[in-house]
């Protein structure tokens, strides 16, 4: 089979965007046809060997996902609903390669046998997907379901209660949606990004896709570059790339830039000596950042990172679904006190206050938005403490001058 | 000892469920204080480590919660 051995990366287009259009002839053109018949136990092993990793922001392993998911009556889930304001990859692959995301979930529902599909997307993204479903030959049956325009509508519980009730809220969970999710059944949710790399290992197997990257990160990931650069912009760049790689792949020069922050507003910032290191958990470790949903957000020199700092975490207090007290009353507490530090107050404490009550909300809600909200705190509070202490005592480097 | 007794009793508070009423932090002042809030709050979160001696005041919580947001459970940690 002629397909089985084309290889995207040839094609110098990287793996996920390589077919010139989204429809299905340029899909097979580019691919081969999908290659069905995939059993459950062999697409784990060929998962296992890939390293394939979730690419929708906890970065899980995707075979233990899979061995996860008990058998009978199974469902999958493509989440392509990002929430996350400043990241745009899921809805640029949903546009450009929608057929690579549901040969990933056509595949893995074969695999485990499952009796639903869906998918999962904001309103923009579902058209593509329609029309691509349309002309597939393999008919699958997969219900479209739109995600509202919210930054925890992609969290997991929530989108398992987005499918049931319509309501795109968190809930707690007792059990692992492997175990019991949709209306009890077993649940496998990939975001759609993991899906198509799932798709291409199912085609060219764990060494192809181990071809790219490294031991540590194999394959590829998209990455949306925002923030302080020319264009806002999706690439796709090896695992284990570093930031300066990444940012100069979108046309950015990071000599231009203060620090990045990396993975989503539940992320970490990185400043500018961390730029050579791999964009990996292992590489960023020290700052207690990891490639997440492939959010990079740029921060310019001589712009001001508290500032930046304030307005993410009060967007993240006014993104609580208010449904846990600690989340409801200690994310606005919390952006409040950033907001005072941002804004030069004198008050030598705010600083061990907004610690205290990132520390306070932390596990401590249905979801992890309270935990991611926490990180992204001590993350500001770590990476701009040298500005912190500025402002504390009246200043802001950036703004060379008072603030008051 | 088989691998149930082995594991640690933990309380679950489910904050969806908790609307901050109090009860439990008085049945079990030993492991939960209230927060700024009002809300419950011990050592590790939304799971609450339960020593034996405590199992009881621990399960009275649980039964007495008015939102039933407590939950009782063994867990096997790694």
């Amino acid at each position: 089979m002629t397909e089985m051995t084309l290889d995207p990366r040839q094609l110098g287009t990287g793996g996920l965007f390589a077919a010139a259009q989204p429809d299905l002839a340029s899909h097979e053109a580019a691919y081969g046809k999908r290659p069905s018949g995939w059993s459950r136990n062999a697409l784990l092993a060929e998962l296992d060997a890939s390293g394939l990793t979730g690419r929708g922001g906890a970065g899980f392993p995707a075979w233990r996902k899979l061995a996860a998911t008990s058998a009978g009556r199974a469902v999958v889930i493509a989440n392509g609903a990002e929430g996350e304001p400043v990241s745009r990859k899921d809805a640029a692959l949903l546009r450009q390669a929608p057929h690579l995301v549901l040969d990933g979930l056509v595949t893995v529902g074969e695999a485990i046998g499952a009796s639903t599909l869906f998918l999962y997307a904001t309103a923009d993204s579902l058209p593509f997907v329609a029309q691509a479903l349309a002309e597939r030959r393999d008919r699958p049956k997969v219900k479209l379901v739109e995600a509202p325009e919210a930054f925890i509508s992609g969290e997991a519980s929530a989108v398992v209660n987005a499918l049931e009730t319509g309501i795109a809220l968190p809930r707690d969970k007792p059990l692992r949606l492997g175990k019991s999710g949709y209306e009890g059944r077993p649940t496998l949710l990939h975001n759609v990004e993991t899906l198509a790399h799932l798709a291409l290992v199912a085609r060219f197997g764990a060494d192809w896709f181990r071809s790219a990257g490294t031991a540590d990160d194999p394959g590829t990931r998209l990455y949306s570059l925002s923030g302080d650069v020319p264009t806002e912009w999706v690439v796709e760049a090896p695992g284990g790339a570093t930031i300066r790689e990444v940012l100069r792949l979108g046309g950015v020069d990071a000599s231009s830039l203060a620090a990045v922050l990396v993975g989503g507003f539940h992320g970490a910032w990185v400043p500018a000596e961390g730029f050579d290191l791999p964009l990996t958990g292992r590489g960023l470790a020290r700052y207690g950042a990891t490639p997440g949903a492939g959010v990079l957000m740029a921060l310019a020199r001589g712009r001001c990172g508290l500032e930046a700092s304030a307005g993410i975490v009060r967007y993240l207090a006014e993104s609580s679904a208010r449904q846990c007290g600690p989340c409801m009353f200690g994310l606005p507490a919390m952006a409040s006190v950033v907001e005072r530090i941002a804004a030069g107050e004198r008050t030598p404490w705010l600083a061990s206050e907004a610690e205290r009550l990132a520390g306070l909300v932390t596990g401590r809600g249905a979801c992890r938005h309270p935990d991611g909200s926490a990180r992204f705190v001590h993350s500001t509070l770590a990476v701009f403490r040298d500005e912190v202490q500025t402002h504390l005592s009246g200043m802001c480097t950036a703004h060379r001058g008072w603030t008051h | 000892m088989d691998a149930l007794s082995r594991a640690q009793l933990e309380l679950h508070i489910d904050f969806a469920r908790c609307d901050g009423r109090g009860l439990c932090t008085e049945l079990l002042p030993e492991l939960l204080v209230r927060d700024d809030w009002g809300y419950p709050v011990g050592r590790g979160g939304r799971d609450v480590r339960v020593p034996e001696p405590l199992a009881t005041a621990a399960q009275d919580a649980v039964d007495l919660c008015p939102l039933q947001a407590l939950m009782l459970r063994r867990v096997t940690r790694a």
